[in-house]
C-alpha cells in the first residue's frame, strides 16, 4: 500500500482518538462529581496515548523529520479525518456519556478486527488499546443504563442525547477510499461489516436502559472527508493554540 | 517496531534496573512491575526494551529517562526503546511486586473474573490494605492513575487504591 494512503488510513482511526480525547480533557476539573471527572479524564488519557502511538507511526512513515506533534497540532481542519460524532461538544453529562457509549461500542469492534491487521504496528497498537477500550465501554454502558433507568430527569436527558447523537452513528461505517485500499491489502478493517452487530448491541443496551431506539433514518456525514461541523474549528483552536502562537515550543 | 516474545534480562544489569522505580509507585521496581521486556549488552552498549502499562501512561517517558540515568551512573551507554507488543498485563507483576504494592497501600490485582465482579461492585472481595477487612466498597472504576480503581473500607473507613487487573 502506498505510504500516503496508509497515512490517510491511519488518520481515519487515530483522529477519532485525538478529537474525543481532546473533548474529554476539556472536562478536567469540570466533571459532575470527582469520580466521573477522574474517569472521563482517565479515558481521555488512554485515547491520547493511543493517538501518540498512531502518530509516531505516521511520523516514521512520512520521515523528513516529522514528529507526532506536527501531526497532532499543525494540520488544518480539513486534514483531520475524524467522524462527526467525536467532535460534538460537551453539554450535559448524559450527552457526554451517550457520545462516549456510541463511540466506545464502535471503537471496540474496530480494534477487535484491527488486532489481526497484516501491519505489525497497527495490530500491536490495537492489541494494547483493546484492553483499555473494553474498560471504557463498560463504564459508558453502565452509565447509560444508570441514567436511562434512573430518575425522570436523567432518563429524559439521556433519551434526548441518544436522539440527537443517533444521526452521527451511520458515518462510523462508511468506507473511505483509503479504507477500501487498506481492506484489500489486509491492513485495514472493513467497517461496513461491523454495522449490523453494532446496532444490535447498542439497541440491546438501550432497551436494558429502558430507552427508546430513535427511528430517524436521516444521518449526517462528512468528517471522514474532512468536512466537519461548526464545533470543530473551536476545538482545534484550543488544541493548536500553543503551537500556533509559539511554534516548536516544548514543555 | 521490534516485537519481543520473551523476557530477556542480562544478570549483570538486574541490580541496576532493580533500583529504578515507577515514579507514581516509588516502592515498585520496574522489574517487579514487568515493564522491562529485555535488557542486553551489545558492544558495551545496553539496549533496553520497555512496554507501557497503559497507552497514555505519562510515567513511561520518565521511566525511560530514569533507566538511562541509572545505566549511565553504572558506566553504561544505553538506548531505551518502547514497544507495544506483546501488550503488558498485570500477570507480569512479580510476587515481590504484589507484596510491595500491598505494603504501600495499594491492593494488588485479582484474577480477571474476580476483578470484573469487584469492579462492577457485585462482590466484596478486595481486601482493605489498612485493616484487611473484606467489607469494602467500590468508589470509582477509575482512580488516581490509569492503572487503578478507588475503593473504601466500610469498617475502618480507609480509602485505598486497587490495582486493576489487565489481561
Amino acid at each position: 500500500m502506498e505510504k500516503k494512503n496508509l497515512v490517510q488510513y491511519i488518520y481515519g482511526i487515530a483522529d477519532n482518538a485525538l478529537i474525543l480525547g481532546q473533548r474529554l480533557s476539556e472536562l478536567c476539573g469540570h466533571g459532575p462529581s470527582l469520580e466521573t471527572d477522574i474517569a472521563l479524564t482517565n479515558i481521555s488519557l488512554d485515547l491520547l496515548g493511543q493517538t501518540r502511538s498512531y502518530y509516531q507511526y505516521v511520523a516514521l512513515l512520512e520521515g523528513e523529520g516529522k514528529t507526532e506533534d506536527d501531526i497532532a497540532f499543525l494540520r488544518t481542519e480539513r486534514q483531520y479525518k475524524s467522524v462527526l460524532l467525536v467532535e460534538q461538544p460537551n453539554t450535559d453529562f448524559a450527552y457526554v456519556i451517550t457520545r462516549q457509549f456510541l463511540f466506545d461500542a464502535f471503537h471496540l469492534a474496530l480494534l477487535e478486527k484491527l488486532q489481526h491487521s497484516k501491519d505489525d504496528t497497527l495490530n500491536a497498537i490495537a492489541r494494547k488499546a483493546i484492553k483499555e477500550v473494553s474498560y471504557h465501554l463498560r463504564f459508558s454502558g453502565d452509565w447509560v443504563k444508570r441514567l436511562g433507568d434512573g430518575t425522570d430527569i436523567s432518563k429524559q436527558k439521556v433519551q434526548e442525547a441518544v436522539n440527537m447523537l443517533w444521526t452521527y452513528t451511520d458515518e462510523l461505517f462508511h468506507l473511505t477510499e483509503a479504507d477500501s485500499e487498506a481492506v484489500a491489502e489486509g491492513i485495514g478493517v472493513d467497517v461496513s461489516q461491523l454495522k449490523e452487530d453494532y446496532y444490535g448491541k447498542v439497541k440491546e443496551l438501550l432497551e436494558e436502559a429502558t430507552l427508546e431506539i430513535p427511528e430517524s433514518k436521516y444521518f449526517q456525514k462528512g468528517g471522514k472527508q474532512g468536512i466537519h461541523t461548526e464545533h470543530m474549528g473551536y476545538l482545534l483552536a484550543d488544541l493548536q493554540y500553543m503551537q500556533r502562537a509559539y511554534p516548536n515550543m516544548k514543555w | 517496531m521490534t516485537i519481543t516474545e520473551d523476557k530477556h534480562i542480562d544478570q549483570k544489569l538486574i541490580p541496576i534496573l532493580k533500583k529504578v522505580s515507577d515514579p507514581e509507585i516509588p516502592v515498585l521496581s520496574i522489574l517487579d512491575m514487568g515493564v522491562v521486556r529485555s535488557a542486553v549488552i551489545v558492544n558495551n552498549k545496553v539496549e533496553v526494551i520497555i512496554t507501557p502499562t497503559y497507552s497514555g501512561c505519562p510515567a513511561m517517558d520518565v521511566i525511560g529517562e530514569d533507566i538511562s540515568k541509572a545505566l549511565e551512573d553504572a558506566g553504561y551507554e544505553s538506548e531505551v526503546k518502547l514497544v507495544l507488543s506483546p501488550a503488558w498485563t498485570t500477570d507480569w507483576i512479580t510476587e515481590e511486586g504484589r507484596a510491595a504494592l500491598k505494603a504501600y497501600g495499594i491492593a494488588p490485582p485479582l484474577e480477571a473474573e474476580a476483578d470484573k465482579e469487584a469492579l462492577l461492585g457485585n462482590k466484596k472481595i478486595v481486601n482493605c490494605t489498612n485493616c484487611g477487612s473484606s467489607n469494602t466498597k467500590l468508589v470509582s472504576q477509575f482512580g488516581s492513575t490509569a492503572c487503578k480503581a478507588l475503593f473504601q473500607c466500610e469498617d475502618c473507613q480507609e480509602p485505598f487504591d486497587y490495582f486493576k487487573c489487565l489481561k
